[in-house]
């Protein structure tokens, strides 16, 4: 049990590429921290260097308080799941997970008691005499989480877990590695691109981008809150709909003008927020769920607008209907009572109260 | 008009390509099988007429009559040449040195192979490729200075030169296909493995050789054919009967010494085969996976 | 089968990641006394990583060094000594020069010896090549269970050590008792002297090494034609291509590769092949078969002049120099195509 410090930790490779810039981070003891980002954003590589498989280029890494720069990784007292899982091909289930204890030296009977609890945690118990080759995908997934609940180790290391099985298992899976967490209790970082199994799994949410953490945090304050573009755009799904528009004021009322024809006053409880940017172009962000059928009019800061829908992509609890504004290609989730077909323009509405407004040159939510 | 005409003849091609294409399969089966049984029979007349020489006695194989069948086995030849001296020397002389050489070039390979395959080091990638060349190198173009530094150490007509030199024929190809084994072997179970807490060693031990197994397979095979075969290097370096091996030793000894005595020389050369044929018998697939592994690389 | 490896790999493709420190093997057990069940304390050693990174090079090396030692020793160095041996007169006491090869290329004798060396070799590579062509794709027409046992039975006479199999074919073609010739006969046709007779030698000569050969090339090219897609065949065939011209735009391009590296490696071995020509002619008659290999061994070992059997065996290292780079490249393509 311990937590994992990350002091302005860099990678880069050859000098020139810099593929983690001197992030900082502070995983809690028993926390399920999911680092997650576009490919190439880094995550992997941070993970490594945790894992010590990686070569920290600069900075500090600690576990349970203790600098682990120069510690090999079998010294770290880690345990990783990969995402092929690699299994030891030759070896039985049981002997898969007992390998690090017998390397270690632990006595055979506490071999045989650690992999038979952490057998029952996953249910694997009937797969212990099999070899790898005769699991399934979800089977060995289990047994590579196996191998590492029995070295219980002080962090839990996961790169991509899921993401070789397929949809219906992934979702099973990550159900499954919630409860181990609960169970074991382990600190756990988890690497994903998914921002789905970022959000449900995760305590926190570290999403990185191009070598830098972009923000950390809870997963409904990185949905509700994002502090930049990036976040903004690649948490939730399908992703919040991005409008250049221009913040001007007429009258004394400050207004979003997407275009001449259209403009969209700023919820009063903004105005302090926003009025600095007078006068500048900035970025609309608006989630799909806040872009309705028209409903309740009356509500404020609820404008409304007609839109001549281009595809319409029924999921059974909602439809989601794409068109677009200005050109800008938007997306919007209605109730499936409505009648919505392509071609058609729909009567729609858009909850300004959920709005988010990006500084267009930082990048930046305001 | 057009569009009409066209899809009228689409739809009788099709009624017309389905039995014309397994019209056409019989056809291609029946062929096969016509070209495959020509060459089964010639690929395979010489052994059968070694073996069939073998079983004759020499006034059957005097007497002119059909070389091709003895209807009265003789089994005369084999319990002779089983029971020679000289071939029993031959025989033991092969499988000594053989059975070394095929220790030696697996602990060889294997270090060399898990080292260029998994620890990059200077010059790691150009020696790589030196190995595969010198797979390349015949032993035609050496054993003549080979000749000199063997006798520079006194190892003229001694089986034992043996040793130095037919590791240069089986080392590096079984390198080069165990870099191709080790390679394909995933990186995230050494890295698990790492984690685990194994060693260098322990990693190869434990994780690359079984995992390995039928390249290692592959190359013991591919060692000890190369051995058992080799026939210049043992006729260019070894003279007198005590320090012969099989190949060798059949070819020069056993025709210079009898007057021809060609059942008994075809007897020894079936028993002499027989151990790569059979090995090749039993692990077939070993064999072929290691033959196109080579070429795979080369 | 068994699980062969995948082979999408390079030749030798050397990992990029410098994974962090791993500890050498030596000092590797971590104290661990059993009733630390949870967490025990790892002992950590601090020491540069870089540290780590040069030690573990020392240790490939050091497991490189039988091998290095071996082709340093036994092959490299027999090279050029060879080339030093090359330069020395018959007793090796005094240094000539290229005398030696002025004077093997002055002679009739081994003008014979290039030209049977080349015809052999070209002529045996290109039938192995063809039949082996042939035979890999009439082996892939059928199926399963039957291919598995017509692919043993074809490879055999890959297997057997070619000394020993060309001395049956010595025994096949030879003498009164010759098992060919009393086959001629049921026919009618008058013996020949297969083996006294330079044309008809030379002809056995590259026979026997394309009965030895054939398999190999059928082998690695049936291998190549198991991973092109059936569907591509099938394609074809709704096209309405007919069997040459799927072998022609199918078959051909996708085996492209793989015959110019079997070619190419199958004309260094066979440029440079003993054992079929020393056991069925030894160069007889009149030296017109003998090619580099038996024409060095009768002159450097046999004759005892080690220096002109020295340059006579160096005339391989041309081609295979040359031939090694294009393997080479072929191999490196092969790689990247990852078939």
């Amino acid at each position: 049990m311990a937590q994992v410090t990350l002091r302005k930790v860099s990678k880069s490779y050859d000098q020139h590429v810099q593929a983690v810039k001197a992030i900082d981070l502070d995983i809690a003891d028993e926390e399920f921290v999911v680092l997650v980002g576009p490919s190439g954003c880094g995550k992997t590589t941070t993970l490594r260097m945790i894992a010590g498989l990686e070569e920290i280029t600069d900075g500090e890494i600690s576990i349970g308080g203790e600098l682990v720069n120069d510690v090999p990784p079998r010294d770290r007292d880690i345990a990783m799941v990969f995402q092929n899982y690699a299994l030891y091909p030759h070896m039985t289930v049981f002997d898969n997970m007992a390998f690090g204890l017998k390397l270690r030296k632990f006595p055979r009977d506490e071999i045989k008691r650690r992999v038979d609890e952490a057998a029952r945690i996953l249910d694997i118990g009937p797969l212990l005499a099999r070899k790898p080759k005769a699991l399934s995908g979800g089977q060995r997934q289990r047994v590579a989480m196996g191998r590492a609940i029995v070295r219980h180790p002080k962090v839990f290391l996961f790169d991509e877990p899921l993401s070789n099985l397929d949809a219906k298992l992934r979702v099973q899976m990550r159900t499954e590695i919630k409860k181990v967490h609960q169970a074991v209790r382990t600190t756990t970082v988890y690497v994903t691109h998914d921002q789905v199994e970022a959000m449900t799994l995760a305590d926190r949410v570290v999403v990185m981008n191009h070598g830098v953490i972009e923000q950390v945090g809870p997963p409904q304050e990185l949905y509700h809150n994002p502090l930049t573009r990036f976040v903004a755009g690649f948490i939730g799904s399908p992703a919040m709909n991005f409008v250049p528009v221009r913040l001007e004021t007429v009258g004394n009322q400050l207004m979003l003008r997407l275009t001449d024809e259209i403009r969209l006053p700023v919820p009063a409880s903004r105005v302090d927020r926003y009025s600095p940017y007078k006068d500048h172009n900035v970025l609309l962000g608006i989630r799909p769920e806040h872009l309705t059928e028209l409903k309740d009019p009356a509500k404020p800061n609820v404008v409304r607008f007609d839109a001549r829908l281009d595809v319409t992509e029924p999921m059974g609890m909602e439809i989601m209907v794409h068109f677009r504004i200005n050109g800008t290609e938007l997306c919007g989730r209605i109730d499936p009572s409505v009648r919505a077909e392509a071609g058609e323009i729909l009567p729609m509405s858009a909850d300004l109260n959920h709005m988010h407004l990006i500084d267009a040159d930082t990048g930046r939510v305001v | 008009m057009s569009g009409a005409s066209i899809t009228a003849e689409s739809i009788g091609r099709r009624s017309w390509l389905k039995p014309s294409i397994s019209r056409e399969r019989r056809w291609a089966l029946w062929a096969s099988y016509i070209v495959l049984v020509f060459f089964a029979i010639g690929f395979l007349a010489p052994p059968y007429f070694e073996l069939v020489t073998a079983l004759k006695t020499s006034q059957q194989l005097g007497s002119g009559k059909d070389p091709w069948f003895t209807a009265h086995p003789f089994f005369g030849n084999f319990i002779g040449i089983v029971t020679n001296p000289d071939f029993q020397t031959f025989f033991l002389n092969t499988v000594k040195v053989t059975l070394i050489v095929v220790v030696l070039t697996l602990v060889m390979s294997i270090l060399a192979a898990y080292a260029l395959a998994r620890m990059r080091f200077f010059g790691s990638q150009a020696f790589a490729t030196g190995v595969f060349l010198t797979y390349l190198v015949p032993e035609s173009l050496l054993f003549i200075p080979l000749f000199k530094v063997l006798s520079f150490l006194h190892l003229i007509n001694s089986t034992w030169c043996l040793l130095l030199v037919w590791p240069t024929l089986s080392v590096p190809f079984c390198t080069w296909i165990m870099i191709g084994y080790f390679s394909s072997i995933p990186k995230e179970l050494d890295e698990a493995a790492m984690i685990d807490g194994a060693s260098h060693l322990q990693m190869l031990w434990k994780i690359f050789i079984p995992v390995a197994l039928p390249g290692i397979i592959a190359a013991t095979i591919f060692a000890f054919t190369v051995c058992w075969g080799d026939f210049l290097y043992p006729l260019a370096y070894l003279f007198t009967g005590k320090q012969m091996v099989l190949t060798a030793g059949i070819v020069s000894d056993l025709i210079h010494g009898d007057v021809l005595d060609w059942g008994h020389i075809m007897a020894a050369n079936v028993v002499a085969s027989a151990p790569p044929v059979i090995i090749y018998a039993f692990l077939m697939d070993y064999y072929i996976a290691g033959l196109t592994a080579g070429a795979t690389k080369g | 089968m068994i699980g062969g490896p995948g082979f999408a790999a390079g030749p030798v493709e050397a990992e990029t990641e410098a994974a962090g420190g791993e500890e050498s093997m030596a000092d590797g057990t971590t104290g661990i006394s059993a009733d630390t069940l949870h967490g025990f304390v790892p002992s950590i050693r601090r020491g540069g990583l870089r540290r780590f990174a040069q030690r573990r090079s020392t240790i490939a090396v050091l497991m490189c060094l039988p091998l290095i030692a071996l082709i340093a020793g036994l092959v490299v160095y027999p090279f050029f000594y060879s080339i030093y041996l090359s330069m020395l007169n018959r007793d090796a006491t005094r240094f000539i020069g290229l005398f030696n090869y002025r004077y093997l290329l002055n002679s009739d004798t081994f003008d014979l010896v290039i030209f049977q060396s080349c015809f052999f070799a070209i002529t045996a590579v290109f039938f192995k090549a063809l039949i082996g062509f042939i035979l890999a794709h009439v082996m892939h027409n059928i199926s399963g269970r039957d291919q598995r046992i017509w692919r043993g039975l074809l490879l055999i006479p890959w297997v057997i050590p070619p000394a020993l199999s060309t001395l049956g074919f010595w025994w096949m073609l030879s003498g009164n008792y010759s098992a060919v010739n009393w086959i001629l006969g049921q026919f009618g046709i008058p013996q020949i002297a297969w083996l006294s007779n330079t044309w008809t030698a030379r002809l056995w000569v590259a026979a026997v090494n394309v009965w030895y050969g054939t398999p190999f090339f059928m082998i690695m090219y049936l291998a190549t034609l198991k991973s092109v897609p059936d569907q591509l065949y099938e394609a074809a065939a709704i096209d309405g291509a007919t069997w040459l011209q799927k072998i022609r735009f199918i078959s051909l391009p996708m085996l492209r590769n793989i015959i110019s590296i079997t070619v190419l490696f199958s004309l260094i071995v066979t440029f440079a092949n003993f054992d079929i020509v020393q056991i069925l002619t030894t160069g007889a008659p009149a030296d017109t078969t003998h090619v580099f290999a038996t024409y060095a061994f009768q002159l450097g070992i046999q004759g005892g002049n080690i220096s002109l059997g020295a340059a006579v065996s160096l005339f391989i290292f041309p081609i295979l120099a040359v031939f090694s780079i294009f393997i080479l490249r072929g191999v490196g393509r092969r790689a990247r195509e990852g078939m």
